[in-house]
């Protein structure tokens, strides 16, 4: 038996029926995953709910946005600063992430409706902070009782005259995280995007899915920037309402974590004309190819010159510092357990260091994230998935443009990854495992059968993995350090992996008394 | 920081900003984990878990096993049912505990899931339990959770043989392993036979072995909960927090209670270590003793560094009050204190401190926020914050000194394996409360004025 057949070997039938097709094994022939379904009850999962997605991952870095979680105290309390998503605010620019709003609700709102409370809250908001704007999220009594949010969110736009816009994100919608993306994406491409006018200059950006997780998205726009890019918006980290009502004007959007955006990627192609590429700017490789992919696209010489300038600048700047690194890693082997695409991103950062993967898998992916896209025509729609709306965009007549000719996108679409995603199993290897929402169960019986010596996940199953003897680091919140992304966040990582290898407290696990015996004495009789 | 806070204090009635609270499923999840072999589930959609898992083990850097219905729409629409059977069956085959302790969420209570019902007609094997509590989140707070989950587990599986077995019931409060191994210390030097419920010390701060186990040696066991009925008496340990279920205790065995405030600080652990005298029939022992001369001679000794500094305490209502009866005694001025968790009586004992030690100009209150609190001080500074994480912006903003303790912490370590309970919790304290006062006065002072003995 391989190492699937042994871990699915486990299970009792019913289990093993659902299980078996969301864990594959690599092989030469593509293979199809299950994913996006409804976890097991009573199965540890890892995941999270449609609240977690909309506002947790989606709309909570918008520095500028008053986010009032209209619900019991707790979903609120739970997303207020516990993502890393860093943003700045500045004069014109009020930065609302320390901060944290409820509706509170009480039994009695529970009974009644919360709608009054609900509006007394965006009166209290409004009159205490002038925010651009307030968003309502709405967490799962909230759909049960009826309250109409989005009525109270249109009645208090014109009262007020910001833009107030209501999501009705509750946690039992869809089957993870991915409905509230979808969600969060529908609501800012209907009511913010395609609302502002910022002027642009040459070869303007979006970077859609960069939420700033330690500052992530300041090293990748410091790195743009220093090659000329002008950057429109960022989504959603360190990104603004104000910023991102411009995002439509923008000649490229570059995606970085495709499963929470690519919604917004897609709507803005067919609503504006905007093309979007895939790119990855975890990881050495990924990252020059991203810039050479990026200024392919403008095909501009100048552009494609200061790419390269910035990128042997850049890269000399950390050789010896890799250097160092890969000579303490090289042949050890990790597992990833990660949401969005970070199970892939990391792949090719840990490659660059001489990492191999044996495991990997998403949270809460669709099958496009591991196969590709050109999937999507063939993923069946099952009951969940209908429950979350999607949306059907039209042109726009006067805000419509389109970069390149036909004959240039011809020409363009087999050199770089435009409009397109491959996956991340067609980067891995043959033999690894791909596991679509790891579950308790299987990430103690892998990490026993697989040995990584780096087991990259989350805080539910970080101690599970160390108390294993196995080091295990956060890669939703990189352990409070970061930022990962880019040439110098390739170091910072390979720093944080090696320190926790080679950290001399492996080394008093087992206490000596364990490893030999402790009683000296005579035996009886010798002299 | 906060920069957006204004100064002016103005009424609110609806909204909650920066909350000193969180949901009741948590508590109850903590709870649950302090009882042994037992697996705490979360009927509700599976973000609730999630969440809560995320909280309490970024709190105890320990993993904090539970498992949810995972609700979807149907679910939501239809009942979860079937969704807790499912999941019992999942559990008891692939996790083995000896029980599982279900608690609600706001949205299995909205739809007024029947958990009785539910639970009767599931399918349980031989020797395994389960247990539930309702835990409606727009009700109390975290701790009203811990405190509904102790009762649940009450209300389930305690018995009264007739035949009392000499024991102490002890409800520790929401507390650190760190307090609990403390409290259990002192009990045994005061010999006393005692049953704690729930007790996570051994499961939220159990030891690196090399082999994680998921049920690790510490918790109740499920035969101590069963026999909780034979208990001579139950002593409840932080009222607001334990009074509840040893007033279930005492409904359905008819064990007789006493309730004392959590013993932080001299005068409530000397009420502690008396009440364990009265019942063992035990002398206090020396080494109590000499414990508690200590944290008094520590008191003495570095008084002029504590008299009239005026604090600010925010947490959970038990911890607030013992932190504040604790600063009380050591000449400090509890200026400001809030707890987010909903109740009158907090205010009433708040203000009993106020009026015994005689200070004036203190301010308490339940169903406050941190917000509100910054306003305070925005207004009238302090020189010390004692409480949570949560705390670190107004502290930042305010530049005042933080003393971090109770829950949740989750940008510190090391915290929950160490008492605030007991006179060595009190030197603890103590030395933290000193610390950051004194590393202040080294920061902030002329360099003329920068003293090599302090």
């Amino acid at each position: 038996m391989n190492s699937r057949e042994k871990l699915l070997d486990k299970y009792s039938a019913r289990v093993y029926k659902n299980r078996k097709d969301h864990i594959i094994e690599i092989t030469e022939e593509p293979k199809e995953i299950s994913a996006n379904t409804r976890a097991i009850p009573g199965i540890m999962t890892n995941r999270g709910c449609c609240y977690a997605g909309c506002k947790g991952v989606v709309l909570a870095p918008l520095k500028d946005v008053a986010i009032i979680v209209h619900g019991p105290i707790g979903c609120s309390f739970y997303t207020w600063g516990t993502r890393r998503h860093k943003a700045k605010g500045d004069a014109n620019t009020k930065n609302f992430l320390e901060y944290c709003f409820s509706t509170d609700m009480q039994e009695s709102d529970i009974v009644f409706g919360g709608e009054k409370k609900l509006r007394q809250s965006i009166k209290e908001v409004v009159e205490l902070f002038n925010p651009a704007s307030v968003m309502i999220c709405s967490t799962c009594p909230v759909g049960l009782i009826g309250d109409d949010i989005h009525a109270i969110a249109a009645e208090s736009e014109e009262l007020y005259g910001i833009k107030v816009l209501a999501f009705s994100c509750e946690g039992y919608k869809g089957v993870s995280q991915s409905g509230g993306h979808h969600i969060a994406n529908n609501g800012l491409i209907k009511h913010v995007i395609g609302t502002g006018d910022r002027a642009t200059t040459k070869y303007s950006i979006n970077i859609l899915g960069e939420y700033n997780i330690g500052g992530d998205g300041w090293e990748i726009s410091r790195i743009l920037k220093r090659i000329g890019y002008d950057i429109v918006s960022v989504m959603t980290g360190d990104g603004s309402y104000e910023e991102l009502k411009s995002a439509h004007v923008a000649d490229l959007n570059v995606v970085q974590c495709h499963r929470s955006i690519n919604y917004i990627a897609e709507m803005l192609k067919i609503k504006y004309g905007t093309d979007w590429i895939k790119v990855n700017f975890i990881g050495m490789k990924s990252t020059i190819q991203s810039l050479r992919d990026m200024a392919k696209f403008f095909g501009d010489e100048e552009l494609i010159n200061r790419t390269e300038e910035v990128i042997a600048d850049e890269m000399g700047s950390i050789e010896e510092d890799i250097d160092y690194y890969k000579g303490k890693l090289k042949g050890k082997t990790a597992a990833l357990f990660v949401g969005g695409s970070r199970a892939h991103h990391y792949q090719i950062l840990l490659k660059d260091l001489g990492v191999s993967t044996v495991l990997a898998g998403y949270e809460f992916a669709h099958r496009d994230d591991y196969e590709g896209r050109d999937v999507i025509p063939s993923i069946k729609e099952d009951a969940d998935s209908k429950n979350i709306e999607s949306i059907t965009v039209k042109p726009v007549d006067n805000k419509f443009k389109v970069y390149l000719t036909p004959e240039r996108y011809e020409e363009l679409k087999d050199q770089i990854p435009l409009n397109e995603y491959k996956g991340m199993m067609v980067d891995m290897e043959k033999g690894s495992i791909v596991t679509d929402d790891l579950n308790h169960f299987e990430t103690e019986e892998l990490l026993k059968l697989l040995k990584p010596d780096i087991f990259l996940s989350g805080i539910k199953d970080k101690y599970v993995a160390q108390k294993n003897g196995v080091l295990s680091r956060q890669l939703h919140s990189y352990d409070y350090s970061g930022p990962y992304a880019g040439f110098k966040g390739a170091v910072n990582f390979a720093r944080d992996i090696t320190m926790g290898i080679y950290t001399p407290a492996w080394g008093y696990v087992k206490a000596p008394w364990k490893r030999q015996p402790t009683l000296e004495g005579t035996m009886g009789g010798a002299v | 920081m906060l920069d957006l806070t204004p100064k002016e204090v103005s009424a609110r009635s609806a909204l909650t900003i920066n909350p000193a609270k969180t949901c009741q499923p948590v508590g109850a999840m903590y709870a649950a984990l302090g009882v042994y072999k037992c697996m705490p589930h979360s009927h509700g959609s599976q973000g609730c878990c999630s969440f809560h898992r995320m909280y309490l083990t970024r709190h105890f850097k320990d993993p904090a096993i539970a498992s949810s219905s995972s609700f979807t729409e149907g679910a939501s629409v239809f009942g979860g049912g079937s969704n807790l059977k499912t999941s019992a069956k999942n559990i008891f085959d692939i996790y083995k505990p000896d029980i599982i302790a279900v608690h609600t969420t706001c949205l299995s209570e909205t739809i007024g899931d029947d958990l009785n019902a539910y639970i009767q007609d599931t399918e349980i094997p031989d020797g395994k339990y389960i247990v539930h509590t309702n835990t409606p989140s727009y009700v109390g707070s975290h701790i009203t959770g811990f405190s509904n989950m102790i009762c649940g587990f009450i209300n389930y599986l305690s018995k009264s043989t007739g035949t009392k077995n000499g024991k102490l019931a002890v409800m520790p409060g929401f507390v650190n392993p760190g307090d609990m191994r403390e409290m259990k210390r002192m009990l045994g030097l005061m010999g006393v036979d005692f049953t704690m419920l729930p007790d996570t010390s051994g499961v939220m701060d159990a030891p690196m072995t090399g082999n994680y186990d998921m049920y690790p040696k510490g918790g109740t066991k499920i035969e101590e909960i069963v026999d909780l009925g034979n208990c001579d008496l139950t002593l409840a340990l932080g009222d607001l927090t334990s009074e509840e279920p040893a007033s279930v205790l005492k409904r359905k065995c008819g064990v007789d209670y006493k309730t004392l405030p959590l013993p932080i600080g001299v005068e409530a652990t000397d009420n502690f270590i008396m009440a364990l005298s009265q019942f063992s029939k035990n002398e206090v022992v020396y080494d109590l003793e000499e414990e508690r001369g200590q944290l008094v001679d520590i008191m003495l000794d570095a008084h002029h560094y504590f008299y009239n500094k005026s604090v600010a305490i925010y947490g959970d209502p038990d911890t607030v009050l013992g932190i504040a009866s604790f600063v009380l005694e050591v000449g400090m001025i509890p200026k400001y204190l809030v707890t987010g968790t909903p109740g009158v009586a907090f205010e009433k004992k708040a203000q009993a401190l106020f009026d015994k030690f005689g200070v004036e100009g203190c301010t308490a209150k339940a169903s406050g926020d941190l917000f509100e609190l910054h306003q305070w001080i925005k207004n009238e500074k302090v020189d010390l914050l004692i409480g949570g994480t949560h705390g670190k912006h107004i502290a930042r903003a305010e530049d005042i000194p933080l003393v971090r303790a109770g829950f949740p912490i989750i940008d510190r370590y090391v915290h929950s394996y160490m008492p605030l309970v007991g006179y060595k919790g009190g030197m603890r304290l103590a030395e933290l409360i000193l610390n950051a006062l004194m590393d202040r006065q080294d920061r902030d002072c002329n360099e003329e004025d920068f003293e090599m003995v302090m």
